[in-house]
C-alpha cells in the first residue's frame, strides 16, 4: 500500500473547481444538489433503525405492537429507563460489563505500548520475523482457538471467571493494538530518542518519558477500540461464563429478548438503548481519534 | 544509537535481551493464548472428545464424517452466499459513500459520523434493532412497503428473504470501511486529477480512471479484512434468525457453535474450525495473488 503512504499528508482542495465555463455551471449545481440529496436520503435510511430503537424504548407495550407501526409513542415513557433499572437485573450486568471492560483496558494500556515500542524502536535478533507473526495473528480467525481455549480454561479453573477476558489483555492485548501503536511509534522522530540517550536515559526511560507521552493519540484510539470491543463482546462471555449473575450486558440482552417475547418488547429496546449509550458517548467525544486510528491502520497496513 | 555504558555483555547481546524484555508480554501471550491453542485445535480435529470422557484418537474420522455431513455442506453454501453478497455490497456502498462525502464541501463530518454510528452497536443490539425492522406485522420495513402499496415478505420466516435480511443487516456497518476509503481518496495527489482534466476527462472518467485505480490497494485491504470478519459472523445472526428458518441462515460459525457448545462434539467442531481456517487462508492468498493483476501500486504493477 505504498502508493497511499508516500503521498500522505498532502493537503489540497477536495474538489476540482478549475473549470469556469458558464455552460457547466447549471449542470454542476444540479450535480451538487443531487449529491447532497442522495447522501441525506441514504443517511436517513441508515439512521432509521437507530430512530426506531430509540423511539420504541419510550413506548408502552400496545404502542410497540401497534399495526400499522407507530412512529411516535402515544405517551412518551421515560419511566421505561427507570423500570429497566429497578425491575430487571440490568444494573448488575452493566456492572459486570464495566468490570470486564475496565479490566481489559488497564491490561492493554500497560502491555501493548511496551510491546509496540519493542517492535518499533529496538533492534534485536528475530524482530522482523516476530513482527510477521503479529501480522499473521491479526488475520487468524478467532474460532480456531475458541474450542482449545475453552478446554484449557476448564482445566485451569478459569471458566465462569473474568480471567479469560482480562489476563490476555495484560499480555500484549491483541495483535491489532500492537500493530496500531507500532505504526504510530515508527513516525516519532529518532532525534528525540538520540537526545534523550545523550542525556543518559536508559531504554525504559526513553519509552516512558518520550514515546509514551507522544503516543497519546494512538493510545486514545487503542483505548476506544478496547472499550467498544470489551463492552460489546458476546461470544466470549457466552462460552466462558455460566453464572447468570456474572453475565455482561450483551448476553443478558439476548436472553432478555427471549423472555419478553420477540423483538418488540419495549423494555428490551430501552435496555438496548441504555447499553449502547456509553459507546455512543465515547464515539461523540473521541470521534477524531477513532477516525484517525482507522485511517492509520488501513492505509499503512 | 548504541549506549556507551560498559557492561560485561556485548552490545548485541544486551540489545537482544532488552528487546525481548520489552516484547515479553506478547511472547507469553501469543504462546499461551494463540500458538498452543492453535496446535491443540489441530490435534483435536483427530480426536473424539465428548465432555466427561477422556479424549480418544480417531484419525481422520471427523473429517470423513464432515465431508459426508449434509448440514456442513449446506452451511458452507449459506456462508459462501452470505460472504459474497455481504462483502460485495459493503465494499460497493462504502466506496460510493466515501466518494460522495469527499466531494461534499460542507457537513462532511456530519455525514461521516452518521454513517459510522452503527459501528458502535454490538452484534446483539444490531440484531435487536433489525429484528424490529424486519418483523412481518410490527416491522418498520413492511410498514413502509405497505404505504407504497406493497405487501412485504416474511423477512425472518422465508428462507430466501431471511438470507437477504442478514445481508442487509451486515451492510449496515460500513462506517470503518468508508473512513478508510475516504482517507485513501484524500491521499490521491491532486496533480493526477489535474492532468486528467487537462486531457479532457469528465468527472466520471476521472473517478473511474484515477480515483478507483489509486484506491485498489485499499479495496484489497477492505476485501481481505471484511472477508475474514464475514466468515465469523455469529452474534447478530444467532439472535436475528437463530440460523432458521429451516437452517437457511445457518452460517458456518453458528453450526460450529452448535456442534461445540450445544452437542459438545469438541473434536468434530475442531475439525470444522480447521476447515474454515484453511479456507480463509486459501481465499486470502488467492485474493493477494489475484491482486497483482488489479491492484495498482503507484506506477508499477507488481
Amino acid at each position: 500500500m505504498s502508493a497511499a503512504t508516500t503521498r500522505a499528508g498532502q493537503r489540497r482542495p477536495h474538489t476540482l473547481r478549475g473549470v469556469t465555463r458558464m455552460g457547466l455551471r447549471g449542470q454542476r449545481t444540479l450535480g451538487r444538489v443531487a449529491r447532497y440529496l442522495f447522501l441525506t436520503v441514504t443517511l436517513a435510511v441508515f439512521l432509521l433503525p437507530v430512530y426506531r430503537l430509540f423511539i420504541m424504548s419510550l413506548m408502552d407495550v400496545p404502542d410497540a405492537y401497534a399495526v400499522p407501526v407507530r412512529w411516535w409513542p402515544t405517551v412518551v415513557r421515560w419511566i421505561n429507563y427507570v423500570d429497566i433499572w429497578t425491575k430487571t437485573n440490568i444494573a448488575r450486568s452493566a456492572l459486570n460489563s464495566t468490570i470486564l471492560t475496565v479490566g481489559s483496558m488497564v491490561g492493554v494500556f500497560l502491555s501493548a505500548p511496551l510491546v509496540a515500542f519493542g517492535f518499533a524502536r529496538l533492534r534485536f535478533a528475530g524482530r522482523d520475523a516476530l513482527f510477521v507473526v503479529v501480522l499473521a495473528t491479526m488475520m487468524l480467525p478467532g474460532e480456531v482457538t475458541l474450542i482449545p481455549l475453552y478446554i484449557i480454561y476448564k482445566q485451569i479453573g478459569w471458566l465462569d471467571t473474568y480471567l479469560p477476558f482480562i489476563v490476555p489483555a495484560f499480555l500484549g492485548g491483541g495483535a491489532f493494538y500492537i500493530f496500531l501503536l507500532r505504526q504510530f511509534m515508527m513516525t516519532i522522530p529518532g532525534e528525540l530518542e538520540d537526545a534523550a540517550r545523550m542525556d543518559g536515559c536508559n531504554t525504559l526511560r526513553v519509552f516512558a518519558s518520550i514515546f509514551l507521552p507522544l503516543s497519546k493519540p494512538a493510545l486514545a484510539t487503542v483505548g476506544i477500540f478496547t472499550f467498544i470491543g470489551g463492552w460489546n463482546n458476546y461470544l466470549g462471555p457466552l462460552i466462558f461464563l455460566s453464572s447468570q449473575t456474572k453475565m455482561p450486558l450483551p448476553v443478558v440482552l439476548a436472553a432478555y429478548r427471549d423472555l419478553e417475547g420477540g423483538f418488540h418488547g419495549n423494555l428490551v429496546m430501552s435496555a438496548a438503548c441504555a447499553a449502547v449509550l456509553p459507546c455512543l458517548a465515547i464515539f461523540f467525544i473521541f470521534q477524531e481519534y477513532m477516525v484517525g486510528g482507522i485511517a492509520l491502520t488501513g492505509i499503512k497496513g | 544509537m548504541a549506549t556507551t555504558r560498559s557492561l560485561h555483555l556485548g552490545t548485541a547481546a544486551r540489545r537482544n535481551i532488552e528487546g525481548y524484555l520489552f516484547i515479553s508480554p506478547w511472547l507469553i501471550g501469543i504462546l499461551a493464548f494463540t500458538l498452543i491453542p492453535f496446535v491443540f485445535s489441530f490435534v483435536l480435529g483427530f480426536a473424539r472428545w465428548e465432555v466427561g470422557t477422556p479424549p480418544e484418537f480417531v484419525g481422520l474420522t471427523n473429517y470423513q464424517q464432515l465431508f459426508a455431513d449434509e448440514v456442513f455442506w449446506k452451511s458452507m453454501r449459506i456462508t459462501t452466499t452470505f460472504v459474497i453478497l455481504s462483502v460485495g455490497l459493503r465494499v460497493a456502498i462504502a466506496l460510493t459513500l466515501a466518494t460522495l462525502i469527499h466531494q461534499s464541501s460542507f457537513a462532511r463530518r456530519f455525514y461521516l459520523a452518521g454513517f459510522y454510528l452503527p459501528v458502535m452497536f454490538s452484534g446483539v443490539v444490531l440484531a435487536l434493532v433489525w429484528g424490529s425492522m424486519f418483523s412481518l406485522d410490527y416491522g418498520v420495513i413492511n410498514d413502509v412497503l405497505r404505504h407504497m402499496g406493497i405487501t412485504g415478505p416474511g423477512w425472518l420466516t422465508t428462507p430466501t428473504w431471511a438470507m437477504l435480511a442478514i445481508v442487509i443487516m451486515s451492510a449496515w456497518r460500513i462506517g470503518g470501511m468508508t473512513v478508510i476509503f475516504l482517507a485513501g481518496i484524500e491521499d490521491i495527489p491532486f496533480e493526477l486529477h489535474e492532468a486528467a482534466q487537462i486531457d479532457g476527462a469528465t468527472p466520471w472518467q476521472r473517478w473511474l480512471r484515477v480515483t478507483v485505480p489509486m484506491l485498489t490497494p485499499l479495496v484489497l485491504f477492505n476485501l481481505v479484512t471484511s472477508l475474514i470478519a464475514s466468515f465469523q459472523a455469529f452474534a447478530e445472526v444467532q439472535i436475528l434468525t437463530g440460523g432458521g428458518p429451516y437452517n437457511s441462515t445457518l452460517v458456518y460459525m453458528l453450526y460450529l457453535y452448535r456442534q461445540a457448545f450445544q452437542y459438545f462434539n469438541l473434536g468434530y467442531a475442531s475439525a470444522l474450525a480447521w476447515v474454515m481456517f484453511v479456507l480463509v487462508v486459501l481465499l486470502t492468498l488467492g485474493l493477494l495473488r489475484s491482486s497483482r493483476s488489479w491492484v495498482y501500486y503507484g506506477g508499477v504493477r507488481i
